[in-house]
């Protein structure tokens, strides 16, 4: 574990002067935020550790688990900033999963900055303080006279000391009470709002960086695991003698369904991280498990098995919409009569989005070794994985298998790739059978096939949309029906809608009525859930609208806001009007909003509000006259607060567009009789480096408090390019991927 | 762009020295066999032999034999290109490649660096602060190293063409073809003094 090794060295070397060094420890809580998101997570508290050596060393936990959103960097450069140091003398470590020292370690629902803000500032300011202290006992001058900065601490003589001159005295100072912490001014910032790359690009760029599927442990042997082709089916037999006979194999078993392992890192998916039946082989290596998985021939018992169908679901959904009705959950006052006054002008369309899978280009991995007790020796299991929420697989591993919670070691790593998939634990739960049944220590690779067909996918889904416009080109009615899937009578996450959307936020008369359809096809949290679908059917209907009022976009757009205010006072994860129109104008002024565009393309607008961040986007395309489009350019402007780490911030926002871009445009999973039709990439494309737009980021840093950044730049993405289509051709595309609508992604 | 990062690639490199990390890019001995009939390769510099079926791909060769699992699985179809690596100079997918139809010297991501100095690739793509998760990435690496050490000058077009096979499914594509192009200027001026 080369990447684990680097890291090590420079820890012992800091754990080796321990004695002379600080060791800080604080308990503070979580931040309260008003949010739903915070409800996504089980833990409160958190805790961190900041060490310096006195060779000068500051080594600072990253307590979040990094899967490319850059946390592992953002969190230590703010308690980095409030301590006064310099960013060259800080050796980040990912913290050791341990949520007794470091709470909730988990990284979900773009809520890590928003979370953590206030408390890694806390973390910084008290050591400051400690550092100060230290050298007002040392230099024997007063507090009051001293500050900290560029890791020493500076009296106003111009003496100093430097931080590691410090460590061990400032270890012995009172830990500061943290409601007493002062915060350094914004102004004086010297880290954050910088471009600080990512920590671990050296060992990334050299291929040292170990993910859960680099991880090698003594002794270890390989597995691979067959599910039944229609989730939910159970394996009865296999043909085990020639499975056993192949090279490289050393065991092959058939795993029945475990409902005990059940449990997930978000309440709401709980119940759907059980082990399903399957085959298992261990094998010697990868290839061999792989080779003889190709081989295997398995009786499975399909009973109960998904007979989901999706041509059929589609059909449905569109004789509902027909037929209207659903469940209300808001209704407008006068919505039927805006509807049918032959003043308005009115309009209707049905909107279609698909499921669509994860893909991490990290296939899904779990390396698991489990020890019998032994001689009064309780049953122990150490875990290796990538995953958004590793220390809730300890759980797993207690009620499936009876193993305590207190003797399961959880190593969490490096995720090529999270987007929610790995806040699921399905695989973790595989390999610890696999582990447990062959009392080996094994590493459980899924195939891409495995990864693509057992994902908890984006839930697709349908929505028919009424409209109506004024005589003065002003909005009256809105009527949205969502069509969606629900699993036992529940709505799967991401569908359905919360009421918060636009314009319902900003606007009385409006409707909203639900349908929702039965799926046993698993659905999980795919980066921006239900607001990367709804942005998309919301914003091209208002950009309807508005051509059908004969107005700007822009100006439609934005009166609908209104004036400029909170949608709940003082609530971040409600909508705030003025930010809304300060992004909107922004984007549309930096694309060139307005100015003549030649035959065949156009600018589209899209603007939405989510995870607490106001984005807008306006993309520019072009499109031909067989349905080649291409996205020439996207200008995004995003208000998501001040920036920690502009350079990890334009990052994600240009990874979102790119992502959105790939989803919208090539995307689609389908259920057959329950079987996933997509194997591989070739029939699940993902876009590639061709197509890129040139993206434009610009942030608006209001005095909004910082907030993730991690989600909420994706879901404009679609609308903004289906608008953008509709400018350049005339043609409303209201179906996703754009391959269905005929047009093909240049 | 060489003022945007805070940690230059200058610290970041003597740190590397410091770490010692190019011995890392040493398969791990313990798999050398002595045996017959076994398949010879040279790997990053070092000739050796391995004992595995003739159909195993050369990524598991690597991965699970050699212990050099800076060259990644991603689909075992030759479709994402996150098991790029180099035989003879020229970039293969390891993922499709049997081992029994290595023809050539093979160079992986922990062989691109000459002792401790970075390849200009690997200085690129850390002053463009390139990587999100970085799972692709030593594949992406690989192929512009391809490309690069045929073309030295290429176009936007030049580089979509040679990464065509490189997904990135974190999206980084817009600072992988800002760093190929830094990568080719650092790799001029290499040849030039050199």
């Amino acid at each position: 574990m080369n990447s684990k090794k680097i890291s090590r060295r420079n820890l012992f070397k800091v754990s080796a002067i321990a004695g002379g060094g600080l060791m800080l420890k604080l308990s503070l809580p979580a931040n309260a935020l008003e949010d739903s998101a915070t409800t996504l997570v089980k833990s409160s508290e958190l805790n961190f550790y900041v060490q310096i050596a006195s060779d000068g060393q500051i080594t600072i936990y990253a307590p979040n688990p990094e899967m490319g959103q850059g946390i592992k960097t953002t969190l230590p450069m703010i308690i980095a900033e409030e301590m006064g140091a310099n960013w060259d003398d800080v050796e980040v470590v990912l913290a050791p999963i341990d949520p007794a020292k470091f709470g909730l370690q988990g990284s979900g629902g773009s809520m890590s900055v928003t979370r953590n803000f206030d408390a890694m500032r806390r973390m910084g300011a008290s050591a400051r303080e400690m550092l100060i202290g230290a050298a007002s006992e040392l230099m024997e001058v007063e507090r009051r006279d001293l500050k900290a900065e560029a890791s020493q601490v500076i009296h106003g003589s111009g003496r100093s000391m430097t931080f590691g001159q410090l460590a061990s005295v400032a270890a012995q100072q009172p830990v500061p009470v943290p409601e007493q912490l002062s915060f350094k001014d914004p102004r004086s910032y010297s880290i954050i709002g910088t471009s600080v790359g990512s920590v671990d690009n050296l060992v990334i760029a050299t291929g040292l960086s170990k993910f859960g599927i680099d991880v090698d442990v003594p002794g270890m042997k390989f597995a691979s695991y067959t599910r039944c082709p229609r989730p939910g089916g159970k394996a009865v037999s296999f043909n085990s003698a020639e499975i056993k006979a192949l090279p490289g194999v050393i065991d092959a078993f058939i795993l029945q369904p475990d409902s005990r392992s059940g449990k997930a890192s978000m309440a709401f998916l709980d119940g759907l991280a059980a082990l399903q039946g399957g085959v298992a082989i261990v094998g010697d290596d990868t290839w061999s498990v792989f080779a003889a998985k190709a081989k295997l021939k398995v009786s499975w018992d399909e009973r109960e098995a998904s007979t989901d169908q999706w041509s059929k679901m589609a059909s449905d959904a569109r004789a509902i919409a027909v037929k209207g009705g659903g469940e209300v959950k808001l209704a407008g006052a006068s919505v039927g009569e805006a509807l049918s006054d032959s003043n308005n002008r009115t309009l209707e369309g049905f909107y279609e989005f698909p499921y669509v899978a994860h893909v991490c280009m990290e296939p899904m991995n779990c390396t698991v070794d489990f020890r019998k007790g032994a001689s009064g020796k309780p049953d122990a299991m150490e875990i290796w994985l990538g995953s958004q929420f590793p220390n809730q697989v300890k759980e797993i591993a207690e009620n499936m298998l009876g193993v305590k919670q207190e003797n399961v070691k959880v190593h969490g790593l490096r995720m090529g790739g999270g987007f929610g998939r790995r806040a699921v634990h399905d695989f973790a739960a595989e390999a610890m059978a696999i582990s447990h049944q062959s009392g080996l220590p094994v590493k459980l690779t899924w195939t891409r096939t495995d990864d693509i067909h057992n994902d908890y996918f984006r839930v697709g889904g349908f929505e028919n949309m009424k409209g109506a416009v004024s005589p003065d080109g002003k909005l009256a009615a809105w009527d949205q029906h969502y069509i969606g899937f629900a699993d036992n009578g529940k709505p799967v996450i991401g569908s359905g809608l919360r009421g918060n959307e636009l314009p319902m936020v900003a606007f009385d008369n409006a409707s909203i009525r639900q349908t929702m359809m039965p799926v046993a096809t698993a659905c999980g949290a795919w980066r921006a859930p239900g607001s990367n679908t709804n942005a998309f059917v919301e914003q091209s209907f208002i950009h309807e609208l508005a051509n059908l009022a004969e107005r700007d976009h822009v100006e439609f757009l934005t009166e609908l806001m209104g004036s400029r205010r909170w949608i709940k006072e003082g609530n971040i994860s409600a909508l705030n009007t003025g930010r809304a129109i300060d992004v909107i104008k922004l984007a549309a002024e930096k694309a060139g909003w307005g100015r003549t565009m030649p035959e065949g393309t156009g600018l589209g607008l899209a603007f939405y509000f989510c995870h607490a961040a106001h984005v807008a986007e306006v993309a520019e395309v072009s499109v031909d006259a067989e349905r080649n489009f291409s996205v020439k350019r996207v200008t995004v402007a995003v208000d998501v607060g001040p920036i920690i780490n502009m350079s990890g911030a334009i990052n994600q926002v240009q990874g979102s567009i790119v992502d959105g871009l790939s989803t919208m445009a090539l995307q689609e999973i389908t259920m057959q009789n329950g079987r996933i039709e997509q194997d591989n990439f070739h029939q699940y494309p993902v876009m590639r480096i061709a197509s890129t737009p040139e993206i434009d980021v610009h942030f608006i840093q209001s005095d909004n408090k910082p907030t993730g950044l991690g989600e909420p730049a994706l879901p404009p993405l679609a609308p903004a390019v289906t608008n953008a289509i509709f400018a350049a051709t005339g043609e409303r595309i209201r179906t996703m991927p754009l391959s269905n609508a005929g047009y093909k992604l240049v | 762009m060489v003022s945007l990062l805070i940690v230059s690639t200058a610290v970041l490199v003597q740190e590397l020295q410091k770490k010692g990390a190019c011995e890392h890019c040493q398969p791990d001995k313990s798999a050398w066999v002595e045996v017959m009939n076994k398949y010879k390769l040279t790997v990053n510099g070092n000739a050796l032999e391995v004992d595995v079926a003739p159909d195993m791909p050369l990524l598991w060769v690597l991965r699970d034999k050699l212990k050099l699992t800076g060259t990644k699985f991603g689909c075992g179809i030759a479709q994402c290109g996150a098991c790029t690596v180099h035989i003879d100079g020229v970039a293969v997918r390891s993922c499709v490649l049997p081992v029994s139809a290595v023809s050539g010297p093979v160079t992986t991501i922990e062989g691109l660096a000459q002792g401790d100095d970075l390849h200009p690739l690997q200085s690129a793509w850390i002053e463009h602060d390139v990587p999100q998760c970085g799972y692709c990435q030593a594949g992406q690496i690989m192929s512009a190293a391809a490309l690069l050490s045929n073309n030295s000058q290429p176009s936007d077009d030049d580089i979509d063409q040679a990464l065509e096979g490189n997904y990135c499914r974190c999206g980084t594509y817009v600072r992988i073809r800002k760093a190929v192009h830094t990568a080719a200027s650092f790799y001029n001026a290499d040849k030039r003094n050199g």
